[in-house]
């Protein structure tokens, strides 16, 4: 393999330990009740996607992950969990409807995430393609400024137009009882 | 010799897709508003990591996907302003953003 002696195993190992990360986050962020805790394991979740990007060859996208799920998402939801209260109800006692409600959730998510799973585990992927270009920043770069020019317009207007939204949106009750 | 298992697309989709199932369970099961915003935005992260991963190992311009991702890094950051602003408003009017109890609309 290369020059390392054990590049190989010491690799795979932390692909697993990112998955690893990826998977526990989700988790947190999805069963926990108090819900800053699952703004945490979104942050968690965040942080082994980046570790993945970084394996698929993209450290440009794994810090732009770090930088706007973690740094921008996470806190915004954090002050948004601060002017309200969103920690999720004790479960009633009687909570056999709920009960019910979870399982069906369970059922539909595990169906379905296992059978993507099934197909992508055992479709036949083609062989990796020849790259016709290097996926490196100075490329990005240039693809964003000719080839999507126009979406990437789009999405900065888009981006605009939410910030006034979202101000408007924000501002509208206020000095209403 | 098999690849190694960073070098499998099969992995990483099948990550995505567990990603997948777990956000969907979540925006069926959470009762308030920011937590089916947290799985929804796993939704999302579901969606890149299979735009990423089939970036890799199928297209053959690898630039392609990456620039994908970045719109939808762009379109979550601007849903989750444009949420929390909407979720703090019924916050004021209804001191609560259960979801059961923005009933109002119900026949």
């Amino acid at each position: 393999m290369s020059a390392f002696p054990l590049a190989g195993p010491i690799a795979t190992g932390i692909f697993g330990f990112v998955v690893a990360i990826t998977v526990l986050g989700a988790l947190v962020a999805v069963f926990t009740r108090r819900i800053i805790r699952a703004v945490a394991g979104l942050a968690l979740c965040a942080l082994g996607l980046a570790g993945l990007y970084y394996f698929l060859h993209s450290p440009f996208l794994a810090l732009m992950e770090i930088l706007i799920y973690i740094g921008a998402v996470c806190v915004v939801i954090v002050f948004g969990i601060m002017l309200s209260e969103p920690d999720e109800p004790a479960l009633a006692p009687a909570g056999r409807r709920e009960f019910g409600w979870s399982a069906l959730a369970l059922a539909v998510s595990a169906a379905l995430g296992a059978g993507v799973a099934y197909v992508s585990l055992h479709g036949p992927w083609p062989a990796p393609a020849a790259a016709a270009a290097d996926g490196s920043v100075e490329s990005i770069g240039a693809a964003l400024l000719t080839t999507y020019s126009l979406p990437f317009e789009l999405i900065s207007l888009v981006l605009l137009v939410a910030i006034l939204g979202a101000l408007a949106i924000a501002r509208g009750g206020r000095g209403a009882p | 010799m098999n690849p190694a298992l960073f070098d499998r697309p099969g992995v990483y989709l099948a990550v995505a897709a567990f990603l997948l199932a777990v956000g969907i369970f979540g925006l069926i099961q959470r009762r308030t508003l920011i937590g089916m915003l947290i799985a929804g935005e796993l939704i999302f992260s579901a969606a890149s990591l299979n735009f990423m991963a089939l970036n890799r190992f199928v297209a053959p311009d690898p630039v392609v996907g990456q620039i994908a991702v970045l719109f939808i890094m762009g379109l979550a950051a601007a849903e989750v302003a444009i949420a929390l602003s909407i979720i703090i408003a019924v916050y004021r009017n209804y001191r609560s953003i259960r979801a059961k109890e923005l009933a109002d609309l119900k026949g």
